[in-house]
């Protein structure tokens, strides 16, 4: 049986492809740094070389070291508040949606109250009231990133819940007498992927920025390393009034680099999951080559032969020229 | 399971009520109106025998099968199931589901777009009481009772793979997986192609005689009533207006509302009557709470008919109709007419 067959578009793959290159630099960018992101041993402002791929700050550190080892905390924050936002989105809106009533009420209130909230300022002053060495923990930082980002996402769940909760294949396992939360998270859940994916990637997108912004507008620990503490440090060192492309650009193409693979795994997404549109994304001609079955419709119903037809009347025959009339 | 002969009551309705308050068209202050969807309806079904239940839309058929499987509430009336009493407050346990499966009219929509054929049914013979090891060989024999042979080839496949009557037996097997006792199927040929209909009514029919099945078969369509049913009733208004047993209720309708529907089967025997008006048509299209629901469309209203509910009247044995044209000199002479008739 096959179950997931992984989607072949170009977009996709592209998508994943960035996307797994950063997932790696995460993974070990602070040990293939070539250098102490923090150390100022370096000749300054030096464009990018053999020695120093990406050139060196005004401070005389290495940027190409900075990067790789920024990495790691940016994309952990991102990928922690994006998560922790999305479980509690499902929880919230699915509970929302199919419970409806006075549980409705009061979830919507908080999402509301949530959503009403700006986000920036709240969590600006959240973190100010976290202790400094608290401040560089990615996990505390991408909780409360998350704390503020769920409510868009279970606003959009509760409303998808509540177009499928009287779908007929949710009544039917009412029939057959399955429990409330399989209902929820099996019948239902499922159907709601395509949106629940997206909102995770767009969460994770939200919570790169805002982790970014923060560390830029240096309110997270500035001495440790992350792609909004490099531009923090470059905008207080004029960077790009000196011309210094190489200190200020890569953390910024980085970023949208994360963001394009976010989006085009997204567009995949859809395909992904939805049974119908999985071999959507290829010309025919790709499919053959790629010997994706195309599965027709099974054939005729069967009617099954019974062996006492019913009684039928005489109807009398009527003459061609009797129609005519 | 295997006590049960032919003709035993199995599942009871005794003065089944569901009524719907909904608020009017607009405004602030709206009255609120009561909507009688199915009002005091009595029925039984019984061990191997189909039960049609034949009306329009809005004559309250599917809401009557949905309070019977008890997925809506009831406002009024008992159930009676072997012989005990349903206790209509407690909520719908497993073990009613276990006795009593619906099967919904729409096969694409019945089904979970995103999971195999299998999930369905495995889900439904797990949960009344088939172990993991035999859910395979449970599930293929039930979609062979169905006749979707070889079972594998349909239990691996997506909804969206699957014509119409294909889904509609898949529909039909989760139904029976639960290997319940009374089966309700509500309008289950009225999506489907008409060259595969009959192929579906015989495997109702066929599943009913080998199982002994209570099933209530609910439709629009009275000649399809005809061929599968033992009992025919018929639904206006939430009201049963007419009901007889085997197709006497085809052959001669007594009451008009039922002619009306035997009327409007397209004859081709008899192509001259097709412009023949039927029933009132235009006119006052709300129902008449205070008289005979169907006196404002009925061609032959008296003013009685606007006044008082009709009596029900045994015209023939076990045909029964709910009208003033039938009712006996002691019944008329019972009520007196109240009101005038409405315009």
């Amino acid at each position: 049986m096959k179950s997931i067959q992984i989607p072949r578009s170009p977009k996709v793959l592209i998508g994943f492809g960035i996307l797994l290159v950063f997932i790696v630099l995460t993974v070990i960018g602070p040990w293939v740094a070539p250098y102490n992101p923090s150390s100022s041993a370096f000749i300054p402002n030096l464009k990018p070389s053999w020695q120093h791929w990406l050139g060196t700050t005004t401070l005389g550190q290495d940027v190409m070291s900075q990067l790789l080892v920024g990495c790691r905390a940016t994309m952990v924050v991102g990928f922690i508040a994006g998560f922790v936002a999305t479980i509690l989105s499902i929880v919230v809106g699915l509970a929302a949606g199919y419970v409806g009533g006075r549980t409705d009420e009061g979830l919507s209130l908080l999402s509301n109250v949530f959503l009403a909230i700006p986000g920036l300022p709240l969590l600006i002053v959240i973190n100010s009231y976290l202790p400094s060495g608290e401040q560089a923990n990615p996990l505390v930082v991408g909780l409360v990133i998350a704390l503020t980002g769920w409510a868009w996402g279970a606003r959009v769940l509760r409303a998808q819940t509540m177009s499928l909760r009287d779908r007929d294949f949710v009544e039917a396992a009412r029939i057959i007498g399955e429990s409330r939360s399989r209902i929820m998270f099996s019948e239902i859940g499922p159907n709601l992927l395509p949106i629940l994916a997206s909102s995770l990637l767009f969460t994770i997108l939200y919570s790169v920025g805002v982790y970014t912004t923060l560390a830029f507008l240096g309110l997270t620990n500035v001495a440790t390393w992350n792609w909004g503490t490099m531009l923090y440090w470059a905008q207080s060192n004029n960077a790009a009034l000196a011309n210094e492309w190489w200190w200020v650009g890569p953390p910024g193409i980085a970023i949208a680099l994360v963001g394009t693979s976010l989006a085009l795994i997204n567009f995949g997404i859809d395909e992904f999951i939805n049974p119908r549109l999985r071999a959507g994304g290829l010309s025919a001609r790709r499919r053959r080559q790629l010997g994706v079955a195309r599965r027709p419709r099974l054939g005729f119903t069967p009617v099954q032969r019974i062996t006492t037809y019913p009684e039928i009347s005489t109807i009398p025959v009527t003459s061609a020229e009797g129609i005519a009339q | 399971m295997s006590n049960v002969t032919k003709g035993d009551v199995l599942l009871e309705a005794k003065g089944l009520t569901r009524h719907f308050v909904v608020r009017g068209d607009s405004g602030l202050f709206a009255k609120k109106r009561t909507v009688r969807a199915v009002d005091d309806v009595n029925l039984s079904l019984r061990a191997g025998h189909v039960l049609a239940v034949v009306g329009e839309s809005g004559s309250g058929k599917s809401v009557l099968a949905r309070m019977l499987s008890r997925i809506t509430a009831p406002t009024g009336g008992s159930l009676v199931l072997n012989g005990q009493e349903v206790d209509l407050k407690a909520p719908r346990d497993k073990a009613y589901a276990s006795q009593v499966q619906l099967v919904l009219q729409d096969p694409f929509a019945a089904i979970n777009p995103v999971h195999r054929i299998m999930h369905c049914i495995e889900r439904a013979l797990l949960l009344h009481g088939t172990t993991k090891g035999d859910v395979l060989a449970k599930a293929h024999e039930v979609l062979e009772s169905v006749s979707l042979t070889p079972p594998q080839q349909y239990l691996d496949r997506f909804p969206h793979e699957l014509s119409g009557g294909q889904l509609q037996r898949i529909n039909i097997a989760r139904g029976l997986s639960v290997n319940p006792r009374i089966l309700l199927a509500d309008e289950p040929i009225s999506m489907l192609d008409v060259s595969v209909r009959l192929g579906v009514l015989n495997l109702l029919r066929e599943l009913c005689d080998n199982r002994n099945l209570a099933m209530m078969y609910i439709t629009h369509d009275i000649a399809s009533a005809r061929y599968i049913a033992d009992e025919t009733v018929v639904m206006y208004a939430g009201q049963i207006v007419e009901r007889a047993r085997d197709a006497s209720i085809i052959d001669a309708p007594v009451h008009p509302y039922t002619q009306l529907l035997v009327n409007s089967v397209p004859d081709p025997e008899n192509l001259e009557s097709r412009h023949e008006a039927t029933a009132k048509v235009g006119g006052s299209t709300g129902f008449n709470y205070e008289g005979c629901r169907f006196s404002p469309r009925c061609p032959d209203a008296m003013d009685i008919c606007h006044s008082n509910q009709p009596p029900v009247t045994e015209v023939a044995e076990g045909h029964l109709s709910r009208c003033w044209l039938q009712a006996t000199s002691e019944q008329r002479a019972a009520v007196s007419i109240t009101a005038k008739p409405i315009a």
